[in-house]
């Protein structure tokens, strides 16, 4: 019974590298299985496909969330794209509101919690799996997933709680309350607290002990192997210095330097492809002939199709509401302008920079093809493509970066780290939202969680811990299966103010400042 | 003529070197005084979620502070000399941000002391006199 959890656990895909130390290995083995026998009915449901088929009913969940709001929403991501980008820039902020939080400001946090190893690594597992064709299925995803970001974020706005002393907290948990009370719909308290429980979980696990796994790994594949516990230490005092000693410093280079390496990302692949202008046309026609014939990888177009949506929202996290927690803080008279600014969120982090790193592992010739059929060759096992050098998930997008440039491989370990780094941030605000939610505020409740979270810093880094990892992924799905209920009790409030605002702009009582 | 002039104040020596030359030239012509007080502010740049959480509570306490610490002081000490004098605090980018308080108070000149950079210093970050005498709507007059 233990070995059918441990399977079940196992064969959820995640980009995990191995990296227990030997002397923790009985240890290691101990948790895994405990862990693995308490937790795997919960890993193999949320993960589980439809019968009879390979595809996670998950993905459809998110999938079809993000197809029906694009569709209520009357192709909002489109129609609004414009003065989305109109209210980045501060157009129709009043000069007043200076020294508040800005709409830029709100978009930048909360994409540095998301801009990631989704970017880097899962894109790389995407493409090495579903081949160039999960590109397009990615980009597609991404597209619709703007419309999800739009619902919860206007929400998170709305139903936020403003403190006497200024302080704001929003989230999925106050628009389920407040937002579910007003409507006269019951369980609203209920959600909340399903909700804050998988959002700690959530923090505990895809938030932390998988961004310091990678750490660690993308760290020993730079300067060789060494325990796991030690970059555990290191990271973990680095951010119960932020998180606890307030110690802002630390935090503020890292939110500076984040926005500066994704950008540097995006332009060294921009350098890429332009090197190999003449391969771009060939890339996309890679892309489209893979997503709809498949092209020999396994699953065909539905092996591509499953990769591409799956990656799209593990990385955007566009459902999942923990964006509705990052841009409730905006100043804003409007909930719905800090919809229409979270969804460049799912643009930038899947339909930009996704793409960038399909586009240069594809460009660059990782995938190996024979000549004579336009087939990928597949490895032993036939389940992903062959790739030179016989790279895969993060290595495969170093790989393809250092072709062109040798030395990126040490930019990209220094990225991912930083990448790993802000999201621990990120979802130790999350997960402290959803903890204060339950159990109230106070210096000792939000301490506590702290510490734990530190904690799993530590245990994070420092060994495979497999189907714990697994476990936590399976709980920032599961904040998704809780929210998009809600997202769609709620979405006739969205749709009231989006038909308000957009009136009101249209007549000119809603005008830009400058 | 009534003649306004807008001081940029931020409590440093050389500041107050500029509005001592601007309170006896209000003096002299029978003008106002407008003390003007910028905190550095862009907003574009990046805050992690607490921060973000707490801006607004943040800003009240940097407004409350700036008042209290840096204009009120002025005002009471100018309050007897004869000149009207009255104030301005602000967010945003110090020298567009004092270009609109000029142009909104309608006012005939700005007047800045001097930071004392040169060199190096000022290629790397700029100064504020540099700047305000490209963008000023009205005359500058930098005092050392």
């Amino acid at each position: 019974m233990k070995n059918l959890f441990r399977a079940a656990a196992i064969a959820v895909p995640a980009t995990l590298a191995a990296s227990a130390p030997a002397m923790a290995q009985s240890l290691d083995q101990t948790i895994n299985d405990g862990f693995a026998s308490a937790t795997g009915w919960f890993v193999s449901f949320i993960f589980s496909p439809f019968p009879g088929t390979t595809f996670p009913w998950i993905v459809a969940w998110l999938v079809i969330a993000a197809t029906i709001f694009t569709v209520y929403f009357g192709l909002i991501q489109f129609r609004a794209f414009p003065h989305s980008i109109s209210l980045v820039k501060g157009d129709y902020s009043d000069p007043n509101d200076a020294g508040e939080v800005s709409h830029f400001q709100a978009l930048a946090t909360a994409l540095s919690g998301t801009v990631g190893l989704g970017n880097i690594a899962g894109v790389a597992v995407a493409v090495g799996i579903g081949g160039p064709g999960a590109t397009f299925w990615m980009i597609l995803a991404g597209l619709m997933g703007m419309a999800s970001k739009f619902t919860e974020c206007t929400l998170g706005v709305k139903y936020r709680n403003e403190y006497e002393d200024g302080t704001v907290s929003g989230g999925p948990m106050y628009y389920m309350t407040k937002g579910f009370a007003e409507r006269g719909l019951p369980l609203g308290r209920f959600m909340a607290i399903l909700f804050s429980v998988f959002c700690i979980l959530g923090a505990l696990g895809g938030g932390n002990m998988f961004q310091a796994n990678q750490a660690h790994a993308q760290i020993t594949n730079v300067v060789g192997e060494f325990p796991g516990w030690i970059t555990g230490i290191v990271f973990a005092g680095i951010v119960f210095a932020v998180i606890v000693g307030g110690l802002k410093s630390i935090a503020k280079v890292t939110e500076k330097v984040v926005p500066i390496m994704g950008v540097l990302y995006v332009l060294t692949a921009l350098v890429i492809l332009l090197m190999n202008a003449n391969m771009i046309g060939w890339a996309f026609g890679e892309i489209f002939r893979g997503a709809f014939t498949g092209a020999g990888v396994a699953g065909g177009m539905v092996g591509a199709l499953i990769q591409g949506f799956k990656r799209a929202a593990f990385s955007n996290e566009a459902g999942v509401g923990s964006a509705a927690i990052a841009h409730s803080a905006v100043k804003t008279k409007e909930p719905i302008t800090e919809g229409f600014v979270s969804l460049l969120e799912p643009f930038i982090d899947t339909v930009v920079i996704c793409t960038m790193t399909a586009l240069v592992i594809i460009i660059t010739g990782q995938l190996v093809m024979d000549a004579n059929t336009g087939m990928y060759l597949l490895d032993e096992g036939a389940s992903t493509i062959q790739t030179v050098g016989d790279n895969k998930g993060v290595a495969l997008t170093s790989a393809a970066f250092s072709s062109a440039f040798p030395f990126f491989k040490y930019i990209l370990a220094i990225a991912v780290i930083l990448f790993a780094f802000s999201t621990m941030i990120s979802w130790s605000y999350y997960g402290l939202k959803a903890w204060t939610f339950l159990f109230g505020e106070g210096q000792t409740k939000e301490l506590i969680f702290k510490v734990i979270f530190c904690i799993f810093v530590i245990i994070g880094a420092s060994a495979s811990l497999g189907p714990v990892i697994d476990f936590s992924d399976a709980a920032i799905f599961a904040m998704a299966v809780v929210n998009i209920v809600a997202l769609y009790c709620l979405m006739p409030i969205v749709k009231r103010e989006l038909e308000s605002y957009m009136s009101r702009l249209k007549s000119g009582e809603i005008a830009k400042y400058h | 003529m009534s003649r306004k002039i807008v001081v940029g104040y931020d409590g440093s020596q050389s500041a107050q070197a500029a509005l001592d030359f601007s309170v006896s030239l209000a003096k002299a012509e029978g003008g106002s005084v407008v003390v003007a007080h910028v905190l550095e502010w862009s907003p574009y740049s990046f805050l992690t979620p607490q921060e973000l959480e707490e801006r607004h509570k943040r800003r009240g306490e940097e407004l409350e502070r700036a008042e209290t610490a840096v204009l009120k002081p002025i005002v009471d000490k100018l309050s007897g000399s004869g000149v009207t004098v009255s104030t301005a605090l602000k967010y945003g980018h110090i020298t567009d941000t004092l270009c609109k308080i000029a142009k909104d108070e309608g006012a005939d000149q700005i007047v800045i002391g001097r930071t004392g950079h040169s060199g190096l210093a000022t290629r790397i970050f700029g100064s504020v006199a540099g700047s305000l005498a490209q963008a000023a709507p009205v005359p500058v007059t930098i005092v050392p």
